[in-house]
Order: structure tokens, then sequence, then C-alpha cells
């Protein structure tokens, strides 16, 4: 089968659009997830997800209809991670560990209750990017605009509260605004990642371009447009990849991005030997 | 009669282990070059982060520029540079010109653009400082030396009132420790930027500062360095031999 022929299926045109939007966006936030070290978040955010999926399909809402639990469940699942932070004096990954855990159990009791595991539960344990339908591509564009509008303006702050939050306090900007904007956008970004790569491969999603281009990148918009170029090339090459081979599309678009880690920090190593430890 | 640009009124913090400052009662006049000094643990870093709101005052009063410090909203008057070893990443990817244009952050309102002229006020304190031919290196891969001159170019670039420097040589060697010094002094003199240093060296105090606040959680003295040596309460508190050994470094 050749490439014209398998850009005419509408259903691999529609994995494309939508694929490459959210992994771009995954991507970008990553350089900001992992350099905060909360790289987990995207796990802990997923867990919630798939929390919310059981109630959504208890309540027989199913794709696009389903986000209208998942989103509001998981921006709540996120700022509760940022109010354990802040106020029950737990670090980052114990707070996600705590809503993720959550999470989880109350997806797996509710799909207990609900008559045991089903087809579309397990659907979000591993994504389906290839079953998207139109409405869903038009929900993850408008939120893919959405988002990227968010992260323009908030940009120079959330590189400050990146670089130093100590720093960005005494620059006078509310750095627990800005915490919020971000582990918001990181909550959109994961309820729109699921169809993509699902809870089990979340997490590579966001850290994988990110750390891939901290190794090359030699400033900081270099790291959010390496990140984000490797982000969308990965989903594009892992939709056909999986389809002329008939692998898993979110397992395959997560080994591309894991060749493309091996590579960028081989490069690095030889670019700048010094610099490899 | 200069202008005060920190006032505090019998300060006190503290932390879980308690209280850590108390009853500190100061005053910075505009030029001033305050040397903040005294033994780990007597709440030199805990005074100034007290000011600028990264720890929390637990009893009195403080203020910047005559606002209380919890209302006060012009950071743009203000550079602040801490230790910066605290502070770096090694691995964080921004250029010397992506970090000291940082400092420009304070003088902006949402959504803080930057502009052509601000990029070109990055490029005239890294000059200033010596240190234009790294703009384009990555702040990871500089020595330490390098780095605080590339963190006090950034508490420098929005041309502060106020320079805040909380152990800024802690990792520095004598040499460059001692050119630093010389350029926060050169700052003090000609631009008149008051600075408040805190660090372990009443040696350079001596050297640079105009004031000298020794805490040991609360005021012991607070005067010059010249006040200091002289001074027989001193004498008492320090021992002969002591105050002999900080003021012999003058």
């Amino acid at each position: 089968m050749n490439l014209p022929e398998i850009l005419s299926y509408g259903f691999i045109q529609r994995a494309l659009l939508a694929g490459t939007l959210i992994a771009v966006l995954c991507s970008v936030l990553g350089v900001f997830l992992v350099l905060r070290r909360l790289s987990l978040i995207g796990d802990g955010l997923a867990h919630v997800t798939f929390g919310s999926a059981a109630i959504a399909l208890a309540l027989k809402l199913y794709s696009a209809a389903s986000l209208l639990v998942s989103l509001p469940v998981v921006l709540l699942a996120s700022l509760g991670i940022l109010k354990l932070t802040e106020k029950a004096r737990l670090s980052g990954d114990a707070a996600i560990g705590i809503v993720s855990s959550l999470g989880i159990s109350a997806g797996i009791i509710l799909a207990s209750v609900g008559g045991g595991y089903n087809v579309d539960l397990l659907g979000y344990l591993f994504g389906n990017i290839l079953s998207i339908t139109q409405e869903e591509v038009a929900i993850a564009a408008g939120l893919f605009c959405l988002v990227l509008a968010l992260l323009a303006l908030f940009f120079n702050d959330l590189f400050a509260i990146t670089f130093s939050e100590e720093l960005a306090r005494v620059s006078g900007i509310r750095t627990n605004v800005i915490n919020a904007v971000l582990v918001l956008l990181t909550a959109l970004s994961v309820v729109l990642a699921m169809k993509l790569v699902g809870i089990m491969l979340i997490s590579a999603l966001l850290i994988l371009p990110a750390a891939s281009a901290l190794q090359l990148a030699r400033s900081f918009k270099a790291c959010i447009l390496l990140a984000a170029l490797q982000g969308g090339f990965s989903v594009v090459a892992g939709i056909f990849v999986s389809f002329v081979t008939n692998l898993p599309t979110s397992a395959t678009v997560v080994l591309i991005n894991l060749a493309l880690f091996g590579c960028a920090f081989l490069a690095r190593r030889l670019i700048n030997p010094k610099n490899g430890n | 009669m200069p202008h005060e640009i920190v006032t505090t009124e019998r300060l006190a913090c503290s932390y879980r282990a308690g209280r850590v400052l108390e009853d500190v009662s100061i005053t910075v006049a505009a030029g001033d070059y305050v040397g903040v000094v005294g033994p780990n643990g007597s709440g030199k870093s805990t005074l100034v982060q007290a000011l600028i709101g990264l720890v929390p005052i637990s009893a009195g009063t403080a203020s910047l520029f005559g606002v209380p410090s919890g209302s006060f909203a012009e950071w743009g008057r203000i550079g602040y540079l801490p230790q910066s070893l605290r502070l770096l990443n090694p691995m964080f990817p921004a250029t010397v010109a992506e970090t000291v244009a940082l400092g420009l952050l304070s003088l902006k309102r949402f959504p803080r653009r930057l502009t052509r002229h601000d990029r070109d006020r990055v490029a005239a304190t890294l000059e200033g400082l010596g240190v234009h031919d790294l703009r384009h290196k990555m702040i990871g891969e500089l020595s330490g030396g390098q780095q605080q001159r590339v963190l006090l170019a950034r508490a420098l670039v929005n041309d502060p009132e106020l320079l805040i420097l909380d152990e800024p040589t802690a990792a520095l060697d004598p040499e460059t420790r001692e050119r630093f010094y010389e350029l926060i002094a050169e700052m003090n003199r000609l631009r008149g930027v008051t600075v408040l240093l805190v660090t372990h060296d009443a040696g350079a105090i001596g050297r640079h500062a105009t004031k000298m606040l020794y805490l040991d959680k609360r005021v012991i003295f607070y005067g010059s360095f010249e006040e200091f040596c002289g001074s027989e309460e001193m004498s008492t508190i320090f021992g002969a031999h002591s105050q002999h050994l900080m003021c012999h470094r003058h």
C-alpha cells in the first residue's frame, strides 16, 4: 500500500490531524514539567482520567460526550495536586501519588460495580487514535488553539517560574497563579492525549520529546521547538508505521519517541563529549 | 536627608524549629552599602528574604521604599541575587541572554512581552559587566564566577535602586570573590545603588561597605565598620582577639 492510498482513508487523516496537535501540546508542556520535576503529573492525571472515564461510561456517555465528565474532573484533580503540595506540606511526587491512586481506585470500583471491565474502559488504558471521530478532532483542534494561546500569553511567566520560582516571585510574578495555569493546561492536554496513547503511555508523550530536546537545545526557545517537532513527527511516523506493520499505534508512537531520545542522547555525547555525564 | 529604602520595626521571623530572628529594627538609607554578617543560623538570609516576601514575618513590620513589604508591588526597583549554586539547574536550557532578560519581567505588565529595546538593554548590561561575549552560551556551561556575573547582570538589568545579595560569593574562589565585591562597590559608588549584602566575609565588609549589620538572631551591632572596630562594647561581646581578627582584615 503506497502513501497516497494510506492518506486517502478518513480515519488516518483524522488520526494524523488530532494526533499531531495533541502531541505538540504535550511535548511543549513537557519541557516545563520535566524542568520543574513534575514529569509524573501526566501519569497521575491519566489515572484520574481513567476514573472519570468509568464515571462517564456508567452514565452512558461515550466518545466526545465523555469529555463532559473527564474535563472538569481532571481539571479539579490537577488543582487538588497543587493544593496538596501547598497546604499539606507534601512534595509534588507525593501529591501526584495520592491523587493518582484516588483516580485509579475510583475507576476500578466503578468498573467493578458497573459489571466488570469492558472494551470501552480498556480503550482508555492503551488509547486508540485510529478510532477518533470527526467530533473529537474538532474538540482537539479547539482545545489545541486554546492551550496554545494561553501558553503564548503566559510564556515568559512560565519560563521565569521554571528557571527559578524564588526569582520569579521577586520579579512580581504571582507564582501560585502561574503554577495553576501550568497544571490546568497539562490537565487539558492529558484528557486529549488519552485517546492517542492511553493511560499507560501518557507520561512518555510528556517526558520523551522534552528529554530529547534537553539533550540538544542551545536555548530555551529552541528546546520548546525541538520538543514540539519530535512530538509531532513521532505521531505521524507512528501512525504510518503501525498501519503498515499492524502494530498498536500508541506503543509504536512511544517506541519512536524512545528511539529519537536515544539518538539525541548519543548526538549530545558525540558533539560535546565533556558534557556527556 | 536621604530617604529610607528599607525600614524594619521589631521584625521577627519563626520557622518550625523556633524563632530565628527577633526584634530587628534597622533603617537603610538611599545610597547605603550595608554588609550583613553573623554566624551560621544567625538569621542573615532570613532577614533579606523576609524583606522581599520569601519568608513570612511573624511579628513587627518591614517596609520597602516606604511601602509595607506585604503590599509592595514595585519589584522593578529591586534587584535580587541569591546563592548561584542553590539556584541553578546545570541542565537548564537557557542562554545567558535569555537568563538576563528574565530580570526585565519585573518592569512588565501581563503578558510581559520583551521588545527589541529590551534585548538592547540586556546586551548593554552584559557589556557593562564584561560578559557580552558569553551571551549565546548556555548558563549551565559557565564557570561559577561567570554564572555569578550573569546572575548579577540579571539583577541589574532593570536598573534597580536596591540590590539585595544573599551570600552571592559562597561558591567563588578568593580572587573572583574580591573582583565581585569591587564590582558591587562600583555599582554603589557610581550608580548610587543601595546595597544589602549578606556574607560570611566580615573583611570584605570592612573594605567595601559603608555600614555593617552584625546579626545573631537579633541586632548585635549596626553602624560603620570603623565604629565596630573602635567599640569597647563589641570588644566585650566578641573578645578583643576576635574583634582584632575581624578588623585586622580591613
